[in-house]
């Protein structure tokens, strides 16, 4: 479900992994946003580091794979995933 | 201990192929996935792999998991391997044993099927005029499906 921005900025921790890490330049960061999804927190990051075309790009919160409508809450832990290749 | 694991030494399959031995188990079906010379027409020197281990882990535990509860299988196990490769390497291994063949070969299929599409694991070639390219990743933007970004 997606709420309402948050009124005042949480603190949420972001990891970067493959070409993301790579085009960001750093494994994690520290953010203060007032956004109230992972949707909206992946549109402001992409807007601050103008992200790679990247195909279908999913998300996990708290390393448990979410919708993008999920909430971001103060203290979460947020991975985008793009397209995996194992094997 | 989870039946899906990650590593970053070489995959030793016997010593895989122990941890799913069972006095049932009248078959064993064994993947292994090894790192080829080429890609898309292009000589590839090594490749690297990288993953989300926390959540990688619990994706691969819970594909075993599926695998075990739609075939009659008596054990089975999946590792990864991280890190820099080499021509020949063995990437992931997948075992399996089952009273009988068929359900071993078809949990063995359906982990390392699943094993690729879903586990957060990227990789990166090395290819032979020196350039790189995570798999999956590198699209053109002529080539990205419209909508398919995040909302």
């Amino acid at each position: 479900m997606a709420g309402q921005s948050h009124t005042a900025p949480i603190a949420v921790r972001v990891e970067y992994f493959a070409v993301l890490r790579e085009h960001v330049g750093q494994s994690r960061e520290d953010v203060r946003t007032t956004a109230a999804t992972v949707g909206e927190l992946y549109a402001e990051l992409d807007r601050r580091h103008g992200f790679p075309p990247l195909g279908r790009v999913k998300v996990a919160v708290n390393d448990e794979f979410r919708e993008w409508s999920a909430p971001v809450r103060d203290g979460d832990l947020v991975v985008f995933i793009p397209p995996v290749a194992g094997g | 201990m989870s039946r899906f694991a990650f590593s970053r030494e070489a995959i030793v399959p016997e010593a895989h192929r122990q941890a799913v031995s069972d006095p049932v188990a009248g078959a064993y079906a064994s993947f292994e996935g090894w790192v080829r010379n080429h890609n898309d027409g292009r000589g590839v020197q090594r490749l690297e792999y990288e993953g989300y281990e926390a959540l990688g882990v619990k994706e691969g535990e819970k594909i075993v998991a599926e695998a075990c509860e739609r075939f009659p299988v008596a054990r089975a196990r999946c590792v990864h391997r991280l890190g820099v490769l080499d021509i020949g390497d063995l990437a992931v291994w997948v075992g399996v044993t089952a009273a009988h063949r068929d359900a071993a070969f078809a949990a063995c299929r359906y982990i390392i099927d699943e094993v690729k599409t879903r586990v957060p694991i990227w990789k990166k070639e090395h290819y032979a005029e020196g350039d790189s390219g995570w798999i999956n990743c590198e699209i053109r933007s002529a080539d990205a499906p419209a909508g398919s970004a995040p909302p």
